[in-house]
């Protein structure tokens, strides 16, 4: 990528120095270390041709399996365990009626509210840490689950609102945050490091006001937002799996529809200008999508901690693949997720302990290696 | 301004003409006068509204009426807040030396959090009661915390984003895991979450003693650093040559640090913006010269601590907004407007 960023010097467009020593820096960030390109083309009658590297396939096809395995051994798992052959024929349509009932009516929904949230997280994820050009940006750091919390913490604490109504209060606070930070960190154009630091301003704001919400409330409703702040699949059912799911069906395909333009933005602003990118637009269409994504989770399932921080670097591990890798990283946090549920239920018994706790502690565990590693690296 | 532009060493660390060291000399005396004024404040005001000379009565002619309970009660507050606020102004003064990164802040950085974490689990695991027995953990935390963000701020080529980050994305996980032990066990929600915020009406005269002698230490401790502190401004090399131990003030450095903010947040809790606001305010008017902003980050961080708790004592009469939630909504503003001025890559 050297040959990039000679290029992006060139461009003297009205820049501080200082905004320029950033962005190199952020470029040097995500230099990859030059490699031949290992996939296939893919050649069509018409000129058409598209590129697969075989690797990132075999990665995302492989954890498709993997999440739908575990989805099945989710599904048996509880206080009435099903056979994972029982699941697979009740799913088809030829369980007995007990069983139908305990898979189609209380598990599944949740499964699937599990599937899509992990999904929309690593997506969401990748996609932030992509504009932010960090693998530390990702939503959770950036104040997103704590505007989303302040939304349904008013809920909880001020009106003591149905699960609907707290979803809803998150799903405003959310998007009314990332609105807020991107409005904040505008000045002539979002830059990936001003959001981030602006980003973490107003998570240290909200973290102090859901706080606040919390010593307000008596200690039922408060033992009830720590548990939505910590992120729970509990009690889950099928309306939570249909607005997530026409939201992911529309934004899924908007997102990866524009993945290239977002790889040329990795390589910095100038250069994607140069590429032919239209850079704030695509930016701020990506960022929206971003938002929602995350903020329609975090509705669904509270603030899972991590698994948008965890997934797309996971996934770009496993892939070995330059840019944003986004669907690797949709399927990581899908798998991610339901595993983690799964461990939550197994370790500790259903509704012990909440996903969140779970993933939360894979974080940290995650993020120290994580610190230490790219420190090395010099890429933190 | 230091940040703005670089700084010129030789500008500064020369004698400063008389002229200019008479006017930052009166300049602090008239911040110890605000002090004085916003602690009488602090002990005027509240749920129970005292005139002057029932706050004088209280103080000096103590006869156990209703009154004088209140500002005997009002004063350990008071102290304690003197106290935290000095102590969190220091260290964050320190850490913006000492990392060279203007956004540093014991509470951005996670060392807050650190404390936290580590006082939680002293009270919910090892069922440390005392003050005096939890704060060597909020030591620990600190330490441990403070320790692993300045390994990561002293790699090469380290910015101000990377290092907030890197002490968001601690302090979200030590948040996750304060969380999962409030989840686990209800007792620990129950004191916890009022702790969690940053109060200071914890204070007794017990709570003071227990944590004084630490924060003397670290106070001092950092108020000799001034000079060494100053040498590493002009960059490691210039700082070597000029005699001063780089590691030896590196590991005092965090030491005064880890003592000041851990002591405080181990009796008050962890308050954030403290350490970020008060010494980029003192800065504005005493230049780079650490042997001014520290002192004067002395004097200064009370008075915006005891006016946060004063505001939050007003705002929400007759119960009260916990300070570390006042003085985040007023830092939060602070930070992303510095954010958006500052060539951040600079500093």
């Amino acid at each position: 990528m050297k040959a990039p960023r000679n290029q992006a010097g060139h461009h003297h467009l009205e820049r501080t120095q200082a905004e320029r020593v950033e962005r190199d820096q952020a470029e040097r960030d995500q230099a990859v270390p030059a490699r031949a390109f290992r996939g296939r083309t893919v050649r069509a009658g018409g000129g058409l041709s598209v590129r697969v590297d075989i690797r990132a396939f075999t990665v995302v096809a492989l954890l498709l399996v993997a999440a739908l395995t575990a989805s099945v051994v989710l599904i048996g798992t509880g206080d009435f365990p099903i056979p994972a052959t029982d699941v697979l024929k009740t799913l088809l349509g030829n369980g007995d009626a007990g069983q139908e009932f305990i898979v189609n009516e209380l598990r599944l929904p949740r499964v699937l509210v599990g599937l899509l949230v992990g999904a929309s997280l690593g997506l969401g994820g990748a996609l932030f840490q992509a504009i932010s050009r960090n693998p530390l940006g990702s939503p959770d750091v950036l104040g997103l689950g704590q505007g989303s919390t302040a939304g349904a913490l008013v809920m909880i604490v001020l009106f003591s609102g149905s699960a609907t109504q707290v979803a809803l209060g998150a799903l405003i606070g959310g998007l009314a945050t990332g609105f807020a930070i991107y409005v904040l960190a505008w000045k002539q154009g979002v830059h990936g490091y001003r959001l981030v630091l602006v980003g973490i301003g107003v998570a240290a704001i909200l973290t102090a006001v859901n706080g606040y919400l919390i010593t307000k409330a008596d200690l039922v409703d408060a033992a009830r937002a720590v548990v939505w702040m910590t992120g729970s699949l509990n009690g889950r059912d099928w309306a939570q799996v249909w607005p997530l799911l026409i939201l992911c069906a529309v934004l899924v395909p908007l997102v990866l529809g524009n993945a290239r333009g977002l790889r040329m933005l990795e390589m910095g602003d100038d250069v994607a200008y140069a590429l032919g990118v239209r850079v704030e637009r695509t930016r701020l269409l990506l960022l929206v999508a971003a938002v929602l994504l995350t903020a329609a989770a975090t509705a669904a399932a509270g603030p899972v901690g991590f698994v948008a921080l965890t997934a797309p670097q996971l996934a770009r591990r496993l892939t070995r693949s330059p840019g944003p890798n986004l669907v690797p990283a949709m399927c990581m946090g899908a798998t991610l997720l339901v595993v983690a549920d799964w461990a939550s239920q197994r370790a500790f018994g259903a509704d012990q302990l909440p996903v969140g706790v779970v993933t939360g502690v894979l974080g940290g565990v995650y993020l120290l290696w994580l610190l230490a590693t790219e420190r090395k690296a010099g890429r933190i | 301004m230091l940040v703005d532009s670089p700084p010129e060493p030789s500008a500064e660390t020369a004698p400063a003409p008389p002229t200019r060291r008479a006017i930052r000399a009166a300049g602090l005396f008239v911040s110890v006068a605000v002090l004085v004024l916003v602690a009488l404040a602090s002990i005027a005001i509240g749920a129970k509204e005292l005139s002057l000379e029932q706050v004088w009565h209280g103080l000096f002619e103590d006869s156990g009426t209703y009154g004088d309970v209140v500002v005997s009660e009002r004063l350990s507050r008071t102290v304690l807040g003197l106290l935290v606020g000095a102590a969190l102004g220091l260290s964050g003064a320190v850490l913006q030396a000492l990392t060279r990164n203007p956004l540093a802040d014991p509470g951005l950085l996670g060392i807050n959090a650190g404390a936290s974490a580590a006082v939680v689990t002293a009270i919910t695991f090892f069922g440390v009661t005392s003050l005096s027995g939890y704060v060597w953990f909020a030591f620990a935390g600190a330490a441990v915390v403070g320790a692993l963000v300045y390994f990561l701020g002293g790699s090469r080529g380290s910015t101000p984003v990377r290092l907030a980050l890197a002490g968001t994305a601690i302090s979200a996980a030590l948040y996750g895991y304060l969380q999962a032990v409030m989840i686990m066990d209800e007792a620990a929600l129950g004191k916890m979450r009022f702790w969690t915020v940053g109060s200071l009406s914890s204070a007794t005269d017990s709570t003071i003693g227990q944590v004084l002698p630490f924060l003397a230490i670290g106070t001092v401790l950092a108020l000799v650093l001034a000079r060494p502190l100053n040498a590493m401004a002009m960059g490691d090399d210039t700082a070597r040559a000029l005699g001063a131990h780089l590691g030896r003030t590196r590991a005092l450095s965090m030491a005064a640090a880890t003592l000041l903010c851990g002591a405080a947040t181990a009796a008050c809790g962890p308050i954030m913006f403290v350490g970020l606001m008060i010494p980029h305010l003192v800065r504005s008017f005493t230049g780079p010269d650490m042997r001014w902003i520290l002192p004067y980050a002395t004097v200064l961080s009370p008075v915006l601590l005891l006016g946060a708790d004063v505001i939050g004592r007003l705002v929400a009469r007759p119960a009260e907004l916990q300070v570390g939630i006042v003085t985040a909504i007023l830092g939060g503003p602070v930070f992303i407007f510095l954010v958006r001025r500052r060539r951040t890559a600079q500093l």
